[in-house]
């Protein structure tokens, strides 16, 4: 009835958050992750190393911890507090795969996004407004739906003109979630064949970029990622929807993550 | 007819909290006619009509190969409500065997699945086996030559009918699967639905590995929005090494059950969202996808994921349900849940959103307990079958499966009965929560414990374990081996049994109407491929 109709309306309110540019995740949520060797042994290393499902941390010299391998699980720093750190920095995203390598002597958590190593005809091309095709190809259905809240009432990439469309001939690019079936390999293939050039490839989650928990398993063919070297890799299992948006929009020019005035006006702020 | 004292051969286990073994010498080898005899006397319909049992259901029945014949083993696991048992018994096929098992399918339609996958896997043909195609293209299938380009659709030639194909790949940010559309003119005479796309081999994975916390994470990836169902079957199987199962820990339980629910309700608010999109309703559609978000994001500030990933491990957890992360919970569920109130009462008071819903896509009562139904889909259509009722892990007092009768409620089975599910147990959902947060305040002092990854499953043992998650009852089954390690994984995903609810609903409804139902079963397309 109307009055129900009006009742659900107020009290959903606004939704949207109104500066994406400064969200703040809650202290629990594990992104970038800040590490330190001092102090750890060769044997505790080694354990350290062991314990990880995908063997994202290596150890000597220094530990490095993948995070294209990662699956955020949080038990390397559960059992060694000392050595690793889950922030809750959510801008990971990275156009290079070896950006996604977290050393020890990096500025502790902070994002370091290589602007450098983007296309050039990416920023000019997409900037105002980038259509996506979404491919999952044996993802768990995590990453996509964490893709599809990206675009909800909450989040509204909408706003930055980044949309996901039905048919690839609309598309400007695709994205991929899940480590790439053998079934579904042909498909993603030509899903991507159907898109018109200029196009970008984003991998999104660790599944896609790596193949994570599933990157020795013998129904699985990434032979598309030996052929097509994504523009931009998201990780994340699943990745939050703010590391997708911070990503892309950091891939397609918008530089410090902070709105251009001319952006603020857009957004109707 | 076969009297019921014949059972007498099988094993009966109890199963506590969920979680049943059996020793692989006590598991009854049945010669074939014995075995299909008795199945028939469990599952089959007495009177070769509709009246399939509502309390048993066949939860698992796998083949394995043996290493010592050559031949294969098989076992099977039927779950009876009534008695509160899981039957157990196996048979077994010699590598000589010549001709064929009788296919158990046509009697009782509900094997189909089984029996599909087991021929798919090792090329033991079923002898009149009704609908003999492959399940999933599974990687390591006996026919290798056979792929997904090659799948049997079925095909009527006619010059009135035409056929609708869509997939692997949707218009929408959704996993691949490929639906097959026989229609006279708008109207749907027949679905068929190709499923294997996302197959990743994780039983195969699962079973491949000795490191216990990869075990759990690949558990928690079999569906990523049924983490907390198929990681708290997992963790069954993998504390099933401490005698008696695992009930060391109340805290531990009743937190996973919290978990289990605040999964059921943040979907069934979300699936409201994504019924009420496609039937173009937008302010029910964005009401509810907000509210989803607030559930998901009190599961990160629990656990550090929306999904609840890294929450639930063997013998133990990582993130304690503090009193302060109890309450934030409380509250903004007690929020969430009152808004949805509203959003139901909108729905359910509105002529065009019950124009759209009341009446179509309809399933009997008598068709969900033909096909296996479990789970809401089941639920919906009048049957009451829920694992939380003889199996729960952490029976919370007086808890009442939500099920939608037909004389009560002037029909069910439809769209309707459908969304009204939802609105309902999301209601249960929430009581449930509320009680456990309450639980487990009193229990604030009580120590905590750390998961343990060292420890060996039962050994040499059939190991089971059931969970009612949101789409319904999730059940994992082991072997292991003399050193408590996994020799083979099976994992049984309830839209294994429930893709066939969605292909019977459309049957006669326009193609439009498919969109809808799809939405309003919300089935797992990798939780069936694996
Ligand atoms: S959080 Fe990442 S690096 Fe640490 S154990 Fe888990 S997967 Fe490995």
């Amino acid at each position: 009835m109307l009055l129900t109709s009006i009742k659900v309306l107020m009290q959903h309110g606004t939704q949207y958050i109104r500066h994406l540019d400064r969200v703040k995740l809650c202290d629990e949520f594990r992104g970038r992750p800040v590490l330190r060797s001092a102090g750890l042994t060769a044997a505790a290393g080694a354990e350290l190393c062991g314990l990880c499902p995908t063997g994202a941390i290596s150890f000597g010299p220094g530990l490095t911890l993948d995070m294209g391998k990662c699956l955020f699980c949080g038990e390397c720093a559960v059992r060694f507090p000392e050595q690793v750190r889950f922030t809750n920095e959510y801008r990971l995203a990275s156009p290079t795969r070896e950006g996604l390598v977290v050393t020890e002597g990096q500025a502790a958590g902070e994002w370091n996004f290589d602007y450098s190593a983007v296309r050039p005809e990416i920023g000019r091309m997409f900037r105002r407004s980038l259509h996506l095709r979404e491919v999952s190809a044996g993802g768990d259905n995590s990453c996509e739906m964490e893709l599809g809240a990206a675009g909800n009432v909450n989040f509204d990439m909408g706003r930055y003109g980044i949309e996901f469309t039905a048919s690839p001939r609309h598309a400007d690019g695709v994205v991929v979630t899940g480590p790439v079936t053998a079934n579904m390999a042909r498909e993603l293939e030509s899903t991507w064949q159907a898109v018109p050039e200029p196009k970008v490839l984003i991998a999104v989650g660790v599944d896609a970029i790596s193949g994570g928990l599933f990157a020795d398993s013998p129904a699985v063919n990434r032979e598309f990622f030996e052929v097509h070297k994504p523009d931009l890799y998201v990780p994340g299992n699943p990745a939050h929807p703010m590391t997708f948006i911070t990503g892309v929009r950091a891939l397609i020019g918008c530089r410090t993550g902070v709105p251009a005035a001319a952006e603020d006006r857009e957004t109707g702020e | 007819m076969m009297g019921n004292n014949t059972l007498d051969r099988w094993f009966s286990c109890r199963p506590a909290a969920g979680v049943g073994r059996v020793a692989l010498a006590e598991v009854p080898q049945l010669p074939y006619p014995a075995f299909a005899a008795d199945m028939r006397a469990l599952l089959g319909s007495v009177s070769g009509g509709a009246d399939f049992s509502e309390s048993n259901r066949c939860v698992a029945y796998f083949a394995v190969p043996d290493a010592a014949t050559g031949g294969l083993s098989f076992y099977a696991l039927v779950a009876r409500d009534a008695e509160g048992d899981v039957l157990v018994a196996g048979h077994a096929l010699d590598y000589y065997h010549e001709g064929f098992l009788e296919s158990l399918s046509r009697d009782i339609p509900v094997l189909h699945v089984f029996e599909r996958e087991i021929t798919e896997l090792y090329g033991v043909h079923f002898d009149g086996q009704p609908w003999d195609k492959p399940l999933r293209y599974s990687y390591n299938r006996h026919h290798r030559d056979d792929s997904m380009d090659t799948y049997p659709f079925y095909t009527i030639d006619s010059r009135d009918l035409h056929e609708v194909h869509v997939g692997p790949v949707h218009a929408g940010i959704i996993e691949p699967g490929a639906f097959r559309f026989l229609c006279d003119g708008e109207r749907i005479v027949h679905l068929e639905i190709a499923l294997g796309y996302q197959h990743r081999g994780i039983e195969s994975l699962i079973a491949g590995t000795s490191h216990r916390l990869r075990q759990a994470v690949l558990g928690e990836s079999i569906a990523g929005d049924t983490v907390l169902g198929h990681g708290i079957a997992m963790a069954g199987i993998l504390e099933s090494g401490a005698p008696e199962g695992w009930r060391g820990c109340d805290v531990i339980r009743c937190e996973r059950a919290v978990a289990l629910e605040m999964e059921r309700l943040a979907v069934h608010i979300g699936d409201t969202a994504a019924l009420c999109m496609d039937m173009a309703y937008q302010t029910g559609h964005v009401a509810c996808e907000a509210l989803r978000t607030l559930v998901i994001n009190a599961m990160q500030q629990w656990c550090g994921n929306r999904f609840g990933k890294g929450l639930v491990r063997p013998f133990g957890a990582n993130y304690r349900l503090t009193l302060e992360r109890a309450k934030h919970i409380e509250s903004t569920l007690t929020e969430v849940i009152g808004r949805y109130r509203t959003v139901g009462r909108d729905l359910l008071s509105t002529p065009s959103v019950l124009a759209r819903l009341e009446g179509i896509c309809p399933v009997t009562r008598g068709q969900a307990l033909r096909v296996g139904a479990v789970g809401p889909s089941a639920r919906m259509a009048g049957v009451r079958r829920d694992a939380r009722c003889a199996f729960n892990f952490y029976p919370l007092e007086g808890f009442e499966p939500v099920v939608v009768d037909a004389e009560a409620e002037r029909g069910n089975g439809d769209l309707l009965s459908r969304l009204k599910m939802r609105l309902r147990e999301a209601e249960v959902s929430y009581a449930m929560i509320v009680a456990g947060c309450k639980e487990l305040a009193g229990k604030w002092f009580e120590g905590y414990p750390a998961p343990d990854y060292s420890r060996a499953l039962a050994g040499e043992s059939l190991v089971f374990s059931l969970a009612e998650g949101w789409r319904g009852e999730i059940c994992h089954a082991a072997l292991t081996d003399g050193a408590g390690e996994v020799a083979a994984y099976k994992v049984y995903d309830p839209s294994l049994h429930n893709w066939t609810m969605l292909a019977l609903s459309v049957r006669g409804a326009q193609i439009s109407d498919f969109p809808v139902s799809n939405k309003s079963f919300n089935l797992s397309y990798c939780g069936h491929d694996l």
